[in-house]
């Protein structure tokens, strides 16, 4: 593959992603003030002293954004590799095993996306104890349906490939056709649906933090930043579209990503008979 | 084949995964899809020589055997989906007597408090109390108001399907619409800016257009009302003008997705042989369209617009949240922060129901624009 | 007279977008000219990629996915169609010239009746009135031999099977009575005793309403029994253009003088008298209950071949699932070597796994597309003989030696070889467990006449050197008559004959044997009308 032909819109996504990375590895030498340090007057205008002004307690806003997005940025991706993993080692295992394994993982799934995904977590999360590790896993479980679901249909669509037949008329195991026969053909996909749950859930944190049940303050998550400063909007006080501003380009630059991976991997598809 | 049928590539896939963001993706007919299932048992000669009743009911008239079939799974769904909202409720920790009173409360106030909401009954008398009562439209009292739940969710959830409704008699045209454009220019400069635009669209987390659109229109050019404040005395002019900014917000957050849908639909119907074929006759281009495309078209784009208003459903909860409008997704989200149990329990199983019913109601549509099943052998 | 259709130094272009470069511009016709004369036929025959069905659609002026016509010029009555305003060209098409597809399932329209779309075209032209149109259907639908023809065109596309269909869509096409009809490869997706009826409904009635012709074909044998004229393409550029008698019976070109040998070979069988390697006992088997197979019982000598013939639904692939294990019969029992096997996959020892190799149809999705040949040959030698390193190294190379490819193919991936050098991989992978048999699942189909004539000598060669046996499964009589010792007949799911080929070859025949022998077109004009007047018409009808 030769970077030149990466089209502008990926890089523009892989720039805006290296960047919010940056932000949140180096948050504590980048950030000029403390996450919850209390350095003006509330909702101070951008500009001037403070970059993009103060919240509504008279906090730095710049340095809270750059310090949420530590926290948005781990917890999204924490909740995603863990839903990922799950989902992938649930949906490779049906489509292998097949039978009464693939039945029962395939309908309890069917059971789990019957519920919308915002009701089912306002539902579980009114009951569980407000602690972050609770949170990435509620968030992985249910994103984890998603992903089982694309995993079985990707892997299921390469297991009937006779490559995979020959193999197991060859007598290879399990783990040899997951990992080396069906594995290695749905790289492609996975990585652009690997983004594309990344994306939903910087946004599904977003939302839930919004709606007061995600991150706890006092620490700093861009969601939580918007309900914090929503009330200054009345006012003119755009404080609170700041926060909003980072979650909607982190989520831009992502899906602008996967949108070129997913391209590449359909004309892979479409390229690969008639070499 | 032709070197040509390899020129064009296939963005189809890439955007119809692209769209297939948040609950959409949820009923669109994959290779698992209970409809597509169904379809191959009743195409699946059945060889033994006599047949069940239902197996000639099947025979006769797959049609509506299929309707029926995904009925009662919706209905067996919703049940389980009742089960598991209790039955979660249920297992998890955390005592909700001593939430409710607060962790000073003594053993004995603790004691009496969970005697009066029924909490020392047995889990199955418990739920099976509660499912009678659903049925009947009695969802218990709250917690926190020690009001009817069903009373207080009656007026809110007219407002909310108020709200979707009118967001989505405004989405769906403008989608289809637009839809129909990015196909008309594909891959040329109109489709490519409504691909872009869409893309960023749909990556905005509602409550950011919403607080834009509040800064923008009510309080910098005062055009609008905010808070969305709706009661029982306003005339249908004062309520749409005060949903006009809520309704904007969804309409814009569900239009993306759906546009970005239907694309992919209308494009996948119109690559297929018989427009060529149809081509190939010397058809003008609207008649293609008219009669070739638009029939084979319908069933996929009902698909979409059914799966966005169950995604619109869920949609309003933030909305409402943001325009403290006074719908069944705020009430439900005040609920979830008390831990008012009986008003979340209700609100998870109405907004599950909608979203099982308007997913049925997406596959049924798509069994019955399928000509093969509407004509049988 | 004056020619009807005259196409004059083609050129057509498409610009490709491969992954990850510059888009290209690839010439795919270049320098092509024909004539289509009144009431005569033309047959483009040429492998695929040799741009026939291309230069077929030119003369609609049509470009599939961003094919551009970019040079000389298509007259039809002296007008040339490259000129026209789009709205001409629509007067064109559906009207003076029609199309017929290959699938003529994906091209009919799955929402509306038959009959309407038969005349569709016809109306929107204003060529006839709707009870004229549906009169004139009605009597094509005769002509071609669709059952209840007055009644048929009430019924949708998937109420009735492929072979009407294609009928179906020669009416559509003959309906406004046009000048010029484009046949693209009309009866290859059938099977070979649907092939031949189809067939003759086409060439019936051409003959009957007059009509020309270009008939768009790789079957060089099929293109003889209709055209008046052949055009050979390779590549895009043509390489022999002649009457029907001069290229087949006195080809100048060696390209086409090795498409009308190609089914020249026949080998005589071996005597039957080697041990048993292979023995299928009363076997039935099928998926959930329902029985694909039917008391089957064959067998097959050490070091022979054993072709298993049938069209599509007779069960020939569900047997070679039972010899492999993939599907355990319900009755019956398959031994090898003497010994009997074990019904499933799963109770096969790695060497009972070994003994026996399989090739399949698509050499595309045989082989890990993320493998490499060396990859892809060297498994079943670490996997069965535990060879590793430069030994395996050595014998991977050896291996490609003897299917003719050489070393330099070592590193390459799927991809970046052609079909029948991926066949020949699958046959070199097959050959590393050193196999006693090797299951043939229809190698040759999906390649081009030359190319799958090329694989069967490596397969009969490889044989002489290595006494492996095969069992061929094929729907090609033809071709199970070139390679075999023996041959076993399969139709739905029975057997209905088997026996050394001379004796399967020998009459009396039973009525299925003898249908599919006879439909199997053979290179020699005429061959078609023969075989019509031992069958008649009214055979077309079922």
């Amino acid at each position: 593959m030769r970077l030149r032909s990466i089209p502008v819109s990926a890089w523009v996504g892989m720039a805006g992603i290296a960047l919010a990375l940056v932000c949140a590895i180096f948050a504590p030498w980048l950030a000029p003030h403390g996450e919850s340090e209390i350095v003006g007057d509330i909702w101070q205008p951008m500009g001037g002293q403070f970059l993009l002004g103060t919240d509504n307690l008279g906090r730095d806003l710049l340095s809270r954004l750059i310090f949420g997005a530590r926290t948005t940025i781990f917890v999204a991706l924490a909740a995603t590799v863990l839903s990922f993993s799950l989902g992938m080692l649930l949906s490779f295992t049906a489509a292998v095993t097949g039978g009464l394994v693939d039945q029962t993982f395939s309908r309890f799934n069917d059971l789990m996306m019957a519920i919308p995904t915002l009701i089912f977590a306002l539902v579980v999360l009114a009951v569980l104890p407000q602690q972050l590790w609770i949170l990435i896993l509620v968030m992985a479980v249910l994103d984890s349906t998603r992903v089982y679901r694309i995993g079985r249909a990707v892997a299921l669509d390469v297991a009937v490939m006779e490559f995979v037949e020959a193999a197991r008329l060859r007598g290879e195991g399990t783990g040899w056709i997951i990992f080396r026969e069906i594995l290695p053909n749905t790289l492609s996909p996975l990585l652009a649906e690997f983004g594309l749950r990344f994306a939903f859930s910087i946004l599904f944190l977003s939302t839930l933090s919004f709606l007061g049940l995600g991150i706890q303050p006092p620490a700093a998550d861009w969601g939580g930043m918007v309900k914090d400063n929503k009330d200054g909007i009345i006012f003119g006080i755009s404080a609170a579209l700041v926060p909003g501003a980072a979650i909607a380009i982190l989520t831009i630059c992502v899906n602008l990503v996967v949108d070129w991976l997913m391209k590449r991997t359909s004309s892979l598809k479409g390229g690969r008979g008639d070499a | 084949m032709t070197a040509g049928g390899q020129t064009t590539p296939g963005p189809d896939l890439a955007t119809a995964a692209a769209a297939g963001e948040s609950p959409q993706s949820d009923g669109v007919a994959g290779p698992d899809s209970p409809t597509g299932k169904t379809t191959l048992h009743t195409s699946i000669p059945n060889d033994r020589g006599t047949l069940s009743p239902w197996g000639r009911f099947n025979r006769r008239s797959p049609l509506a055997a299929l309707i029926l079939q995904r009925l009662a799974l919706s209905i067996a769904l919703l049940f389980a989906v009742s089960l598991l909202i209790f039955g979660g409720v249920e297992a998890l920790p955390g005592d909700f007597a001593t939430t409710y009173l607060g962790q000073s409360a003594t053993p004995q106030a603790v004691a009496n408090i969970r005697k009066d909401l029924g909490l020392d009954q047995p889990a199955t008398t418990r739920y099976v109390h509660w499912l009678g009562g659903a049925l009947q439209g009695d969802f218990g009292t709250s917690w926190a108001s020690r009001q009817s739940v069903s009373e207080q969710i009656g007026k809110r959830l007219g407002n909310s399907l108020f709200l979707a409704f009118f967001a989505a008699i405004i989405s769906i045209p403008l989608a289809v619409i637009l839809g129909m454009l990015a196909v008309q220019f594909r891959d040329r400069m109109p489709d490519k800016i409504i691909n872009v635009i869409s893309l960023a669209a749909i990556s905005l987390p509602e409550f950011f257009v919403g607080y834009l659109l509040i800064l923008f229109f009510a309080v910098q050019m005062g055009v609008a009302t905010f808070p969305a404040t709706v009661y029982d005395t306003m005339t249908l002019g004062e309520r749409l003008s005060a949903i006009a900014l809520p309704t904007a917000t969804l309409v814009l957050v569900v239009l993306a997705h759906m546009m970005r849908m239907t694309r992919a639909a209308i494009l996948n119907v119109m690559s297929s042989a018989y427009v060529e074929t149809a081509e190939l006759k010397g058809l003008s281009g609207l008649t293609i369209i008219a009669r070739h495309a638009a029939p084979n078209a319908v069933a996929p784009v009902i698909n979409v617009i059914a799966l966005n208003l169950a995604y619109l459903v869920v949609g309003v909860v933030v909305v409402e949240v943001v325009f403290v409008y006074p719908g069944m997704g705020q009430y439900m989200v005040d609920a979830v922060t008390v831990r008012d149990m009986p008003v979340v329990q209700a609100c998870g199983l109405i907004f599950a129901a909608f979203y099982i019913f308007l997913n049925m109601m997406a596959d049924i549509l798509a069994i019955i624009a399928n000509p093969r099943l509407r004509h049988p052998r | 007279m004056p020619d009807l259709l005259s196409v004059r130094d083609l050129k057509i272009e498409a610009t490709s977008y491969p992954p990850g470069e510059p888009p290209k511009t690839v010439t795919l016709v270049e320098g092509v000219s024909f004539d289509v004369q009144k009431g005569k036929v033309i047959g483009l025959i040429g492998e695929s990629g040799a741009g026939k069905s291309t230069i077929g659609l030119t003369a609609l002026a049509y470009g599939r996915g961003g094919v551009r016509i970019t040079g000389g010029e298509v007259k039809l009555n002296g007008q040339d169609l490259l000129k026209l305003s789009p709205s001409g060209i629509r007067q064109v098409r559906g009207a003076k010239v029609c199309y017929v597809a290959q699938s003529a399932a994906a091209a009919f329209n799955p929402a509306h009746r038959l009959g309407d779309q038969v005349i569709e075209a016809t109306l929107k032209h204003g060529i006839m009135s709707r009870a004229e149109a549906e009169k004139r259907a009605i009597y094509l639908f005769r002509v071609l031999g669709l059952p209840n023809p007055e009644t048929f065109g009430e019924r949708y596309p998937h109420q009735v099977s492929g072979g009407q269909l294609q009928r179906a869509m020669t009416a559509m096409a003959l309906c406004p009575n046009p000048e010029l009809i484009v046949f693209d490869e009309p009866t290859t997706a059938l099977d070979v005793t649907t092939q031949i009826d189809v067939l003759a409904a086409i060439k019936h009635a051409i003959e009957e309403t007059n009509t020309a012709a270009i008939y768009i074909t790789h079957d060089l044998a099929v293109v003889a029994q209709i055209t008046d004229d052949i055009l050979v393409l390779r590549h895009g550029k043509m390489v022999e253009y002649g009457s029907v008698r001069q290229i087949i019976e006195a080809p100048t070109q060696d390209y086409t003088r090795a498409l009308v040998n190609v089914r020249g070979s026949r080998r005589d069988e071996a005597p039957d008298q080697s041990d048993t390697l292979l023995k299928i006992d009363n076997v039935t088997a099928g998926y959930g209950g329902f029985k694909v197979l039917h008391d089957i019982s064959l067998h097959l000598p050490k070091g022979q071949t054993l072709a298993v013939v049938g069209e599509s639904g007779s069960g020939k692939s569900t047997l070679a699932r039972v010899v492999t294990g993939l599907l355990p019969p319900m009755q019956g029992s398959v031994s090898f070597g003497g010994k009997t096997l074990p019904p499933a996959l799963k109770g096969r020892s790695r060497d009972e796994l070994r003994r026996i190799q399989m090739i399949y149809q698509m050499a595309d999705t045989a082989m890990n597309p993320r493998q490499t040949v060396r990859d892809i040959v060297g498994r079943p030698l670490s996997f069965y003989f535990g060879t590793h390193g430069r030994e395996k190294t050595e014998r991977v190379k050896e291996l490609l030696d003897q299917i003719e490819m050489g070393e330099r193919f070592l590193d390459r991936y799927p991809a970046e070889l052609s079909g029948g050098q991926k066949q020949r991989v699958a046959i070199a992978r097959a050959l590393a467990a050193k196999p006693e048999l090797i299951l043939c699942d229809e190698p040759t189909s999906a390649l081009d006449p030359l190319v799958a004539e090329g694989i069967l000598k490596l397969l009969l060669k490889l044989q002489e050197d290595t006494q492996v046996s095969y069992m061929f499964i094929t729907h090609d009589i033809a071709i199970g008559l070139a390679i075999a010792d023996s041959v076993a007949v399969m139709h739905r799911g029975r057997l209905v004959r088997f026996g050394p080929k001379s004796k399967v070859l020998s009459p009396p025949f039973d009525d299925y044997t003898d249908l599919l022998l006879k439909s199997v077109p053979e290179m020699e004009i005429g061959w078609l009308e023969k075989v019509l007047k031992t069958r008649r018409m009214e055979s077309a009808g079922n």
